[in-house]
């Protein structure tokens, strides 16, 4: 095993004002040829600029503070960047996160992939554009001739990323930096992408460096693994022996605040074990142990001396005080994590540990304002039981008219068919979950049910009444039951407003006669219940963090005391153990305050941690429905078993279920015949699949199947492959 | 409010880092007080003509200590006329640009949330509006309309409110669809609402770098109107007209010319400074445009 870079005591300074901050302290790392090194970390860890800094390659407020990178045994970090541009491109290469804005758009791919050996090896021309094709072939591109051709914007995400790919492997570069390059993809592509990396860089016996926040496709790809925190090394492994035997409290933190199968078996009392606390920033690292704010374990020791990196054993290496008590099983950091029961009172990701300045000890906010009355119905309606429907949508359809007015006066406007003909329903105090790849509708299906959009056709009952689709035309009672959280906290968020401000509007919107000392307790009440400070009334958005936002909007959305909120893929643009808070804080408010989810995501393990109910969608059709047991346990249509084996386990052993779906979602302007899923079934049956749309079939227990394939046949194929 | 504030505390720091902008804005302080107050300072009345102890009227006089600026052919002190001038054109400008500004602000908002076919109507109307030479159209409408002061501001407001509105329309467009916006939509809050309270905070940095452009645009319009004879009537002291009248006089006494354009130069570069500066402080902050 040879090594082509090594990292040995290299630490990066970035200038911010007139100081100069540490970013990363002392990290040694090897990278050997014919491997995939992962390197793992949460927002602010220093991940992106490590793989930047190996490269040589940072930006003009950033020095190398010390250390060196070794190159073949060629030390980098003295080089200019005008000694490094040969070496660019040729020896080292690197995969961004979005290859859209690494791709020139005024050129083809083509030209901006034969580029590199023209500039590299002198070739000519003709021969560079015949290795473009070929380099594109090799990323299993299927008309490499016509791709090469095309322009970026032409192309899909997976399809850039393997243009991004063909590129890097180009001139046959020892080293591969890979910078979270599959976060953007959906799970189907993702796979795939993830699948052709093994393959490329074992053929090419390079070395490689793959950069995540996700512990799943680290362990699923990767055969060492980096964790790094606050610009150190705290551990680093064996992907197996990591996942395994995890010796670092902030690691077996991290491997365990991940929902995954086993922790929501247990069924809805589950919570995820979580990190208090927050990365320090970068002003404030301090000289002892950066986790100890954080850590369970941490003693005396770890609050006044940083622990040295120590090496265990194989190669492995740990910077912890008690990692030999961790070895030895003598103490855990999972049964010491700070209240796990299900009030959650002092989880928090920002790091204040009073959360209620206004009462005494021990006696919460909450019990001083009495939750509003829990009857509501519309216009005087008495509630319903516990169990009862909270929304009902029949047939709900969605064509989106493409083209300006011209267009539409000719009648050469094309139909977009986002959402057809889908039914469901939300019963009290459960969550029901949507999940498809992007293009499925499952957004769009969502506006429509809230209001942002109309539908052509069907109807939505909000607990026992017909409501209208426009959101103009709803009345106050209607409106006040469905509120939204999105996506991204700071989106969703006034950058000009006070978080007490936008609180405070949706309570007085809900309940016009609070007086205003009444909506400020209204609003010191909700941040309490999302377990943030009082402090952060005066606050604007842009002081908070992700997570705090991200909470602030859940709280907002709680404000009047709606009977469903549709969460839109709530977490995946937090860091993992920011996502275990707010997810076990969707759960207990849910409890609390009995409320109904509708959930948007792309992670099955997020939908299946929270929903009782899943619907999978793709090309605007509902194509499986079940409780979230059988959707994401025994997947019957064939695409929700390819969308549940494409999803990455964090456990490196676990069986892997290999089914790809090659190409991409088809176009919703031109759907396909037949079934919509024919174009890319793995079980294609024949003719009656292109020809007759299928049947839904009824499995029992309104699990509910859109197939050709009858359902014992479909539960046998499933379990044959499952081996 | 915070929100205003502390935008008001990083727009003094960076100022104190640009050095341009600061004197820019200092000197557009200036002329704006000299608008205000310069015919309390001014040593003569701006039509008056002057006579020496002998009774003969002092024409042609080069600046010097009596008359700083001189005196013109007919034997009017210069920078008395200058100061007095200066109401007229800011005052003019000014006003042309507020209105314009307010008046686009409100269609361009209404135009960019609601989008839709008047959207598309009312905005090729101003594309086709600004399609025509901003001069040729004010001199068509001063003929026909007459040179008045209200002629003039009404002429400004309907060349610059299109463009004011295509700013804005651009602007809340793309905050339609943000997040906030459509939260607010579901807890039924009405349009205006919207609009002020949670899209026009957005566009504020726009919407001070439009203004202080259009002001600049305004106030060199208004000196060309009067250069050409359309502006503030005689003998009512306007620095376009001075330049006009002090051209044909040229060879005799340049000073009559030197100054009234000075004026005008530096007024616009002020103005300009400041638009310019107050935009890379906006997109420094990065935060909506």
């Amino acid at each position: 095993m040879t090594t082509v870079l090594e990292a040995r005591d290299l630490s990066v300074d970035y200038k911010i004002g007139r100081e100069w901050l540490n970013v990363l302290s002392h990290i040694s790392l090897s990278l050997n040829a014919d491997e995939i090194h992962g390197l793992v970390g949460e927002s602010g860890s220093g991940k992106t600029t490590l793989g930047l800094a190996l490269m040589r390659y940072l930006d003009a407020n950033a020095r190398i503070a010390g250390g060196q990178i070794l190159l073949d045994g060629d030390d980098l970090a003295p080089r200019t960047p005008a000694q490094m541009r040969p070496i660019w491109g040729s020896k080292l290469a690197y995969v961004p996160q979005n290859p859209l804005a690494a791709l020139n758009p005024s050129y083809t791919v083509g030209e901006q992939i034969a580029e590199i050996p023209r500039q590299h090896h002198h070739m000519n021309r003709a021969d560079a554009a015949r290795r473009a094709v070929e380099m594109l072939r090799r990323v299993k591109i299927a008309d490499p001739e016509v791709v090469a051709s095309r322009y970026p914007h032409q192309l899909s995400g997976g399809m850039r990323q393997r243009v991004a790919i063909a590129m890097a492997l180009v001139t046959q570069p020892r080293l591969l930096i890979l910078d979270e390059p599959t976060t953007a993809l959906d799970v189907t592509t993702q796979a795939i992408i993830l699948d052709l990396f093994r393959e490329l860089i074992h053929e090419h016996d390079a070395a490689a460096l793959y950069v995540s926040h996700d512990l799943a496709t680290i362990a699923q790809l990767c055969e060492r693994v980096t964790v790094l925190y606050a610009g150190e090394v705290v551990e680093s492994a064996l992907v197996r022996e990591l996942y395994q035997r995890p010796l670092h409290p902030y690691t077996i933190g991290l491997l365990a605040s991940r929902p995954s199968a086993h922790n929501t078996a247990v069924g809805n009392e589950t919570r995820l074990p979580v990190i208090p606390g927050v990365a320090p920033s970068l002003s404030e690292r301090s000289t002892a142990c950066a986790f100890a704010p954080r850590c369970p374990l941490a003693i005396e020791v770890c609050r006044t001396h940083k622990p040295p990196l120590e090496i265990v054993e194989g190669g492995r290496a740990v910077r912890c005080h008690r990692w030999r008590e961790v070895a030895a099983g003598t103490v855990n950091p999972l049964a010491l994590t700070p209240n796990p029961s299900p009030s959650g009172r002092g989880e928090s990701d920002s790091g204040q540990k009073s959360l209620s300045p206004v009462v005494g000890e021990g006696e919460s906010v909450l019990t001083l304002i009495p939750p509003l009355p829990m009857e509501r119905g519309l216009g005087g309606e008495v509630a319903i039981g516990l169990s009862g429907e909270i929304l009902h949508a029949t047939a709900l359809s969605k064509d989106f008219r493409e083209g300006g007015l011209i267009a539409r006066l000719t009648g050469r406007a094309r139909a977009v068919h986002a959402v057809d003909a889908v039914s469901l329903y939300v019963n009290r105090q459960s969550t029901l979950g949507l999940v498809g790849e992007s293009g499925s509708g499952k957004t769009t299906l969502a506006r429509l049910i809230v209001g942002l959009e109309s539908s052509d056709a069907g109807g939505i009952t909000l607990m026992g009444i017909d409501i209208p689709q426009p959101l103009d035309a709803r009345p106050p009672s209607a409106l006040a039951q469905l509120r939204m959280v999105i996506q991204n906290p700071n989106e969703a968020l006034n950058p000009y407003q006070t978080i007490g401000y936008g609180i405070g509007r949706a309570v007085h919107k809900a309940m016009p006669s609070l007086k205003p000392y009444e909506v400020r307790d209204r609003v010191l009440w909700l941040l309490d219940s999302v377990r943030l400070p009082a402090s952060l009334i005066e606050r604007l958005p842009s002081e908070l963090s992700g997570g705090e936002k991200q909470r602030v909007s859940i709280a907002r959305a709680f404000a009047a005391q709606p009977a469903l909120i549709l969460l839109d893929e709530p977490t995946s643009s937090l860091d993992v153990s920011v996502q275990a808070v707010i997810l076990n804080l969707l759960k207990d408010l849910r409890a609390e305050r009995g409320a109904s989810y509708l959930l948007i995501s792309h992670d099955l393990d997020v939908v299946s941690y929270l929903a009782e109910w899943i619907i999978v969608m793709y090309l605007g059709q509902m194509v499986e429905e079940g409780t979230s047991a059988h959707v994401t346990g025994f997947p019957s249509h064939p695409y929700t078993e390819a969308l549940v084996s494409a999803v990455p386990s964090a456990d490196p052993d676990a069986p892997r279920r290999r089914i790809r779906l090659e190409g991409d979602v088809p176009s919703a302007r031109d759907l396909p015949t037949g079934c919509r899923f024919h174009t890319r079934c793995p079980r294609y049956l024949g003719d009656i699949c292109k020809t007759h749309e299928p049947p839904v079939r009824d499995a029992g227990d309104g699990h509910k199947i859109r197939c050709h394939i009858p359902i014992e046949e479909l539960t046998r194929l499933q379990a044959g492959s499952a081996s | 409010m915070r929100a205003i504030s502390n935008l008001m505390l990083r727009l003094l720091r960076t100022l104190l880092q640009r050095p341009l902008t600061f004197i820019g804005m200092i000197l557009t302080v200036m002329f704006v007080l000299m608008a205000l107050l310069g015919p309390l300072v001014a040593p003569y009345p701006f039509d008056d003509f002057i006579r020496d102890t002998a009774g003969k009227v002092v024409k042609r006089v080069p600046p010097s200590a009596e008359f700083l600026f001189g005196t013109d052919k007919l034997g009017r002190d210069i920078y008395s006329r200058v100061l007095w001038g200066a109401r007229d054109i800011i005052g003019l400008a000014g006003l042309a640009t507020a209105l314009s500004v307010t008046l686009g602000t409100m269609i361009g908002l209404a135009l960019g949330y609601r989008g839709g076919w008047v959207d598309e109507v009312v905005s090729r109307l101003f594309d086709s509006l600004l399609s025509i030479p901003a001069m040729v159209l004010a001199l068509a409408a001063l003929a026909t309309l007459g040179a008045s002061p209200g002629a003039i501001v009404a002429v400004i407001v309907l060349l610059y409110t299109p463009i004011v509105t295509r700013v804005i329309r651009s602007a809340a467009l793309g905050l339609r669809g943000a997040g906030y916006v459509e939260i607010a939509r579901l807890r039924g809050e009405s349009t205006a609402y919207i609009l002020f309270r949670e899209i026009l905070p957005g566009i504020l940095p726009a919407l001070a770098v439009e203004a202080a452009l259009r002001f600049s645009y305004a106030i060199f319009l208004t000196a060309s109107l009067g250069f050409l004879g359309l502006g503030v009537q005689p003998p009512s002291p306007d620095w376009g007209r001075m330049v006009y009248e002090a051209r044909l006089d040229y060879a005799r006494a340049p000073w009559g010319l030197w100054f009234p354009a000075g004026a005008i130069a530096l007024l616009v570069i002020s103005v300009n400074l400041t638009a310019d500066g107050l935009r890379r402080i906006f997109r420094y902050e990065g935060s909506v445009i």
